[in-house]
């Protein structure tokens, strides 16, 4: 019986030793030894693989393929002035500038009921679907049973997902958390000479790259040469909390944000001590003015780190960003901006909290393949003259979505939970009215 | 819900319908007389109303009762929107309910008046003031085109 303890402990030490040398020697000096590389081939090899089984079977069977981009339906998308027009067309147009006719209501019925069978907006708030499947159950939504050799890659990437890979990832991420909390304490009781700041952007690097190690995270940076600089702000989409370690792989962020207790306080006291970052209370962050002054403050401060701000304000599925809050853009400072794409065949990243607790997301995220994305460094932008915070603020949206690949969409993200507002439908009815009653000067011109 | 039933609340959860002015109309075509849930049977049903018409559909057996989305149907449902209380005719007060959602607080009532006067004049041919089904078909065959998605 105490061989067997013997043996399980030499096992778990050569486990650590393992660990330490392949994955966090590496990670904290920066280097890589190729074996995610290779993982990462071997991940695409397999999945390939698996596409094309899928697709021959689904030939021999002639199962229907969707076709993912097109949507579920085929629209017409012209103005309301447009389709009108159509519907109207064959009628003689009356004297009087405005008309209406019984089938105007034709045009809000059918627009009512292409949004109910597919809407641009409630979609965005679950995750992605993809075209094909990437061999994960979580994924499946209308795969069906293809082959016996499918079903057993299928089995053993379970296996390898949830006994190899996910206690490796769970291992490295609370080192990753520890050393953090750890290390930043430390940074914190030295004095502020330069040394401090320097040590201090180290520590934050090393551990995130730790805890990307420990997500399998492959990421691509592009155009490193527009990183943002200090006394600046980073606005970027917003996808899962994952973001911030993503990021902060290549450079050191302020944060901006509230202060929670339990375990995130730990961290995020820990984090303030060594560089500032703002966190606020909760009844402070309703104070606009407050938030604003602070921000201002750390803004203008060059010495100080670019501040990192989401302004969608909550997680998007990564297929689309939505409309960007204006706050962040009044505060005057060069706004950088960043585009983040997941690849959603590796695994999908998107955090739906009313779905999920964040626990529950890291464990997904930690039994997924890998999380691969891409990250483009904008070029930086201000605020020009004669354009207001919100232009400013869909300027930088559509550079992001443009770059990104991403859907604009000028929809509030804040629609998750909250219902929209009556301003949007009366703004509806008001153009419908103008074309009942036709403009002005045909009104005035024709008396009754 | 997510219990396999829709409600109202659902529907109005997705933000273009809410915005759309007689989104409240569309929504309630999908309840049946009373009720307050629907489930996928009924939720399809109403939406085959708007499938497109298929050439091969013409072929097919004459005696069997009319196809949910043939033109008639169409129509048929578009009237039963604006028919409330289902007594087959569209009155003054019935389009004027549907012209005031359609435009808000844009328009007096004295102007949504007089439009909806002059629309039954035009299409009324039994002069009993009202809008029947048939004449609502002679109006509405010149776009049923537009009901197709």
């Amino acid at each position: 019986m105490e061989d067997f303890w013997v043996v399980v402990l030499a096992g778990l030490k050569v486990w650590v030793y393992l660990i330490v040398a392949l994955l966090m020697v590496p990670a904290m000096f920066g280097f890589s030894l190729g074996i995610s590389e290779t993982y990462m081939k071997i991940l695409v090899k397999t999945l390939e693989w698996a596409t094309l089984r899928i697709q021959t079977v689904n030939k021999e069977q002639h199962i229907i393929e969707s076709s993912s981009s097109n949507g579920l339906i085929q629209r017409d998308d012209g103005s309301m002035e447009e389709e009108l027009g159509e519907l109207r067309r064959s009628r003689p147009k009356p004297p009087v500038g405005g008309d209406f006719t019984l089938s105007d209501c034709f045009y809000f019925y059918r627009r009512g009921i292409e949004d109910i069978v597919e809407d641009e907006v409630t979609q965005r708030f679950s995750s992605e679907e993809l075209v094909s499947w990437n061999l994960l159950t979580r994924t499946n939504n209308d795969f069906q049973y293809i082959s016996l050799k499918l079903t057993m890659v299928w089995g053993l990437g379970v296996f390898i997902r949830y006994c190899i890979l996910a206690p490796l990832r769970i291992t490295l991420a609370s080192i990753g958390l520890t050393w953090l909390v750890i290390g930043t304490t430390a940074v914190g009781f030295l004095p502020n000479w330069r040394l401090k700041y320097w040590l201090s952007d180290w520590v934050h690097v090393m551990c995130y790259r730790i805890c990307a190690r420990g997500l399998s995270c492959t990421i691509h940076y592009y155009n490193k040469e527009n990183r943002p600089r200090k006394g600046g702000i980073c606005v970027a989409n917003h996808t899962s909390p994952i973001d911030i370690v993503i990021l902060c792989n290549d450079g050191c962020y302020a944060m901006v944000g509230q202060s929670h207790g339990g375990l995130m306080g730990v961290l995020q006291r820990a984090m303030a001590r060594s560089c500032p970052h703002i966190w606020f209370e909760r009844a402070d962050m309703k104070d606009r003015h407050l938030v604003a002054k602070r921000l201002t403050d750390h803004v203008n401060d060059n010495t100080k780190l670019p501040i990192l701000i989401f302004p969608e304000g909550t997680c998007i599925n990564n297929t689309s960003v939505m409309m960007f809050k204006k706050g962040s853009f009044e505060i005057g400072g060069t706004i950088y901006p960043v585009a983040i794409k997941y690849d959603p065949q590796f695994g999908d990243a998107f955090w739906n909290s009313a779905k999920y607790n964040m626990v529950s997301y890291l464990l997904r995220m930690m039994t997924s393949w890998a999380i691969v994305c891409n990250v483009w460094y904008l070029p930086a932008m201000t605020q020009q003259e004669g354009e207001d915070a919100v232009q400013f603020a869909n300027r930088v949206k559509s550079a992001i979505a443009h770059r990104g690949g991403l859907v604009d969409l000028s929809w509030d993200g804040g629609l998750k939970r909250a219902k929209v507002k009556d301003m949007f439908k009366e703004e509806q009815q008001k153009m419908y009215s103008s074309m009942v009653v036709g403009s002005e000067e045909d009104n005035s011109s024709h008396s009754d | 819900g997510e219990n396999g039933t829709l409600s109202r609340e659902d529907f109005q959860r997705i933000p273009e319908l809410a915005i759309n002015p007689l989104g409240d109309r569309i929504i309630n075509a999908f309840f049946p007389e009373g009720e307050d849930q629907v489930n996928f049977r009924g939720f399809m049903r109403t939406l085959a109303h708007f499938r497109p018409i298929e050439d091969n559909e013409k072929n097919k057996d004459p005696t069997a009762s009319e196809p949910l989305n043939s033109r008639s149907n169409k129509l048929l449902f578009a009237f039963k929107l604006y028919d409330l209380d289902r007594d087959n005719k569209i009155s003054r007060d019935e389009l004027l309910q549907v012209l005031r959602m359609m435009v808000g607080v844009n328009i007096s009532d004295e102007q949504l008046g007089s439009i909806a006067d002059r629309t039954i004049q035009e299409a009324d041919q039994n002069g009993d003031n009202s809008i029947s089904f048939n004449e609502f078909i002679k109006v509405g065959n010149l776009y049923f085109v537009y009901l197709e998605t």
